[in-house]
């Protein structure tokens, strides 16, 4: 660790050092250990790739640098090699040696770890040249790859807290919250407020005392846009953090990390000790005079918690209940004082706009939303992964161009974003700009950046259900209309896809749902209806199929459908047989196909695992 | 008095504002929390024992059940789901006689269920004891279980 | 001073009002349940929604948490507030359907069952205002109980669902709970607060013999402001 830095100087000869230091055209691999890449065994990976150059004698020639998520969770363990940008996918242990002697040493390129463009059928070399990557801007989430999350020197040859110094140093408080305004940054958590005004407000109320807020709960399922980002560079964020309480005038701030998130966890609380090490945290940072700590709490499993004023409750030490917002939470906030929240990806955008200039940074994005978002692309999509995208670019490019289109040949149907406060969008609206507004008149919205893909086996009924169980087992169960409305309409669901679902339900659902838009306490409340409305008014005839025909297109509530043995295609092998717990089905002997007997099937779907040959049907 | 909870509880110097983190150490220490412990905390704190019961009782993290030797988290999230994450958690819950939220008798497993734990890509996904499983389906889980005794 | 209309009617409010104390101060209803002058506001039934606006837009907010404000345009009674209260109240019956207290209120609003199916109908007296919780905490000052767990589930109780520990008997639960959801007796010389599991020794009186409050209370309040040990020996009425 480097000595204490005690002035911006000192900062810029810390950095011009680590730049000197780097010698490029030196061999270095970089490998993603990011969360999604640890089920494929990424950290045995990792040290297989320090052993092995160990053993090769190369660890003094090739560097080999950890880092957070590279973005195509699909295809990891992950690897880019440089000199070249070589982009290696799909790593195993045994393939780590040949790297070594072959790329590293030789520079010769191993071609079956890489990736093949799917439409040209060709193998691509270079990093740039995936498709994955081609239409995105990582302006934020590209710098995972160049750091060590937990290597704060990294993070600084690459340019870190030059803003924080040019702010401390160059900018007054009410420079810089104008300078946030005019950069149009809008609050990455889901609502898109401004978050200039936000600090402004902030900053123009009456006290002494005053708090700013990370938000990492990041509780929307299938979201994990904030995880990515908080793991694989949290100075990003608490640069980002900094900049901030000295432009609001608050001295302590918090980082509220998911309880689900151990990497995240783990990271930035390195993170901070290095920056308290190295004065860029605590008292008269670099000098200047200004003082401000940082405390970690983590959240204890409850998704309510990532609405502001239940996320104060707990940093108080009580349960998650949100409180009347009449009075915002930047005047009266944590302990009733004036506190700024802000999303994890919100506080990353704060060094770059410092950095680069509001103007350059409204030379991205839409009228209303500048800037990039960072989305999780997941469900049924080829490339599953972390993108970041211009605002504005259409759902279809994501999908498709950035996305790859729909996993295992199927159809795309749906689109969800924003999460259970979020809706589902239909073919039809592939075309519509990302961007606040344009999602929120469809009936969805941005939400911390979970972007689910469903295809033709997705039942959009049953995904209203699922949202509705999601929300009936999250709501902090304070107010009438959240706690008893959102079980009445998971329990109109749960009729419906058991075929037990009549004319009136639609009715009753869209009356309960303006009771919860109009007079829910919170935003998990007057949010909860968005799921189904959006599913009603987009996918009527799957509700009517299920309510009239007591019919499931999609093949997916067991209530509704019936498993059946194809007889052409079964071998007689009797997998599905020793795969079905309740002994439905019966071996006939070889190459003979098996018989199911329905009135003991329970709808399992152990059978349709089981069979590799597609010989089990489902409708 | 318990010196594993004093100690904690003067981790964080006994500060009120941080009872979730300190219930939350409590729990990584002893797999639950144990009422002795959350009244010592109350009565060390000077907090009601009403008032760190309801915490207690409010958060998923929390047990106040001694739970399995070993933790198994089913992935829930909505990309999880659309892969067929039910089907999975319903196949364990058959083969360990236990539902969600519960432990086997022999006190070996407890099965909770999460949502979204970061590993999409590899949906459905689990978690037993800190490992990640990607790509289950019911015909993996025998072999999941198997693998811890 | 501040000006506000309140269902037509301009009216004189101070700063740090809430619409809802304006509106009772002037003989103007609006209908309440989890709300109590002696405990902080809350915001838990919704029953006190509004619509409010201040120009173009209008939203509905809860009257009893509201601060007033110069030009604040309030309707109590406006279709969607009737139409939102009205869907609050079929849940709340769908929650208590047996609940004499919630029958009424219903009744009141034209509702006499809601519209879910009848399976689904459950019989609690409880609405979870929290008001129980609320007074034992801010008026009583001991906090005896809370309330635990989380959304569906959420309830009033004592700590580890044993007996409440804390309670020194004074009733306040019950006396202030608007659905008589607490379930209290006085046999003898004995109270029970059977929803907290406790039981207290009423004092006795020393003229009249009548047994009049649970001894723990007294001590409690004899402690708490100095007074002599023999203090609460004869009782009010007797005094």
């Amino acid at each position: 660790m480097p000595d204490k830095l005690r002035s911006k100087q000192d900062l810029e000869a810390l950095q011009k050092e680590l730049i000197n230091a780097r010698e490029p055209g030196k061999p270095l691999i970089a490998v993603c250990n990011g969360t999604a890449c640890h089920p494929y065994g990424c950290a045995q990976i990792i040290e297989a790739f320090k052993q092995e150059l160990s053993k090769q004698g190369l660890e003094k020639k090739a560097e080999l640098r950890i880092t957070g998520c590279h973005g195509l969770c699909e295809k990891g363990p992950i690897a880019v090699i440089q000199p070249g940008d070589i982009f290696y996918q799909q790593i195993k242990l045994e393939d780590v040696p040949e790297i070594i002697s072959e790329t590293i040493n030789k520079g010769n390129i191993i071609d079956r770890l890489l990736h093949t463009d799917p439409i040209t059928g060709n193998k691509v070399i270079h990093r740039n040249e995936v498709p994955f990557y081609r239409k995105q801007n990582r302006n934020i989430l590209g710098n995972n790859t160049e750091i060590n999350p937990i290597k704060i020197e990294d993070y600084i040859s690459t340019g870190g807290y030059t803003a924080l110094a040019k702010a401390l140093f160059e900018m007054a408080p009410e420079q810089i919250i104008e300078e946030i305004k005019r950069s149009g940054l809008r609050g990455r958590g889901g609502a898109g407020f401004p978050t200039g005004i936000k600090w402004e407000s902030c900053r123009h109320a009456p006290g002494d005392i005053k708090y700013v807020i990370v938000n990492a709960d990041e509780g929307d399922p299938g979201a994990y846009a904030n995880e990515g980002l908080l793991s694989g560079n949290p100075h990003s964020v608490l640069e980002g953090l900094i900049i901030g309480a000295y432009a609001i005038g608050a001295h302590q701030g918090y980082v509220y990390v998911r309880n689900e998130y151990p990497l995240a966890l783990a990271n930035i609380t390195i993170a901070l000790n290095q920056a308290q090490q190295l004065g860029l945290l605590g008292d008269n940072i670099l000098g200047s005079g200004f003082d401000f700590n940082v405390r970690i709490n983590r959240g204890g499993g409850a998704f309510v918690c990532g609405e502001s004023t239940a996320l104060m409750a707990s940093l108080e030490g009580k349960v998650g209940e949100p409180r009347a917002k009449y009075v915002h939470t930047v005047e009266k906030g944590l302990w009733d004082r004036p506190s700024d929240l802000n999303n994890v990806e919100t506080w990353s955008n704060v060094p770059l706009i410092i950095n680069k200039g509001a103007d350059w940074y409204r030379t991205l994005g839409t009228d209303g939303s500048k800037g990039t978002k960072i989305f999780s692309l997941v469900g049924k999509i080829n490339n599953t992964g972390l993108v970041e995208v211009p605002m504005g670019i259409t759902l279809r490019e994501i999908i498709y161009d950035i996305g790859g289109g729909i996993r295992e040949g199927k159809k795309f149907k749906a689109v969800q974003t924003g999460g259970p406060s979020g809706g589902c969008l239909p073919e039809s609206l592939l075309d519509l700009p990302v961007d606040f507004d344009e999602l929120t008149k469809a009936g969805s919205m941005m939400g911390s950046g979970g972007m689910i893909v469903m295809d033709e086996t997705t039942c959009m009924v049953d995904i209203a259900k699922y949202f509705l169980t999601f929300l009936e087992e999250e709501s902090c169960g304070k107010c009438v209309p959240c706690r008893e409305g959102v079980k009445r309409m998971r329990q109109i669901l749960d009729d419906i896809t058991e075929g037990k679902g009549t004319e009136e339900d639609i009715d009753l659902l869209e009356r309960l749902s303006a009771t919860l838009i109009d007079s829910s306490l919170c935003a998990l409340g007057s949010t909860a209806p968005n799921p189904v409305l959006t599913t009603i008014r987009y996918f009527k005839d799957e509700y009517e199929a299920h309510i009239k025909e007591k019919r499931c297109p999609a093949g997916v509530c067991k209530a509704l459908i019936h498993y059946y043995i194809i007889e052409e295609k079964c071998p007689g092998c009797g997998l599905c047989v020793k795969a079905c717990p309740q002994e439905a089905i019966t071996f006939m002997g070889k190459k003979k196909p098996v018989i199911l007997d329905e009135s003991k099937c329970i709808k399992c779907g152990a059978c349709y695992d089981a069979c590799k040959l597609g010989a089990v049907g489902k409708e | 008095m318990d010196k594993k909870v004093s100690d904690i509880i003067n981790k964080y110097n006994g500060d009120r504002g941080q009872l979730v983190s300190i219930l939350q150490d409590i729990q990584s220490e002893y797999y639950y929390l144990p009422k002795q412990a959350l009244i010592q905390v109350s009565e060390t704190m000077a907090m009601p024992a009403s008032r760190v019961y309801d915490v207690a009782t409010f958060f998923r993290a929390f047990s106040l059940e001694p739970r399995g030797k070993h933790l198994i988290n089913v992935c829930l999230g909505t990309a999880c789901h659309v892969r067929g994450a039910i089907r999975v958690l319903e196949t364990i819950e058959r083969s360990l006689s236990i539902k969600r939220g519960e432990t086997t008798k022999d006190r070996k497993f407890t099965l909770e269920t999460v949502n979204c734990m970061g590993c999409c890509a590899v949906g459905p996904a689990a978690k037993v004891d800190g490992e990640y499983f990607g790509h289950m389906s019911t015909d993996k889980v025998d072999s999941l279980l198997t693998k811890f005794e | 001073m501040i000006t506000l209309n309140i269902d037509g009617r301009e009216l004189k409010a101070e700063e740090g009002q809430t619409i809802l104390q304006v509106a009772r101060e002037n003989g103007i209803d609006i209908p309440t349940l989890c709300h109590h002058e002696a405990i902080e506001p809350y915001g838990a039934c919704r029953l006190c929604i509004v619509e409010i606006s201040k120009g173009k837009r209008t939203k509905i907010v809860t009257s009893c948490l509201y601060p007033v404000e110069e030009g604040l345009e309030v309707k109590t009674g406006s279709p969607r507030v009737i139409s939102n209260r009205k869907m609050l109240l079929e849940l709340l019956l769908a929650r208590c359907s047996k609940n004499k207290v919630i029958k009424e209120l219903a009744l009141q609003m034209g509702i006499e069952q809601p519209s879910f199916k009848p399976e689904y109908l459950e019989d609690n007296d409880c609405i979870v205002c929290g008001l129980c919780v609320r007074a034992c905490e801010q008026v009583v000052g001991v906090s005896a109980i809370s309330l635990v767990n989380r959304g569906i589930t959420k309830e009033p109780a004592s700590p580890f669902l044993e007996p409440a520990t804390a309670c020194i008997g004074c009733g306040s639960c019950y006396y202030i709970c608007p659905a008589g959801a607490i379930k209290m007796e006085d046999k003898g010389d004995t109270r029970i607060i059977y929803n907290w599991k406790v039981e207290f020794k009423l004092k006795k009186c020393k003229v009249c013999g009548n047994y009049w409050a649970p001894e723990k209370q007294l001590e409690y309040i004899r402690k708490k402001w100095n007074l002599p040990e023999d203090f609460f020996d004869i009782c009010p009425t007797c005094k």
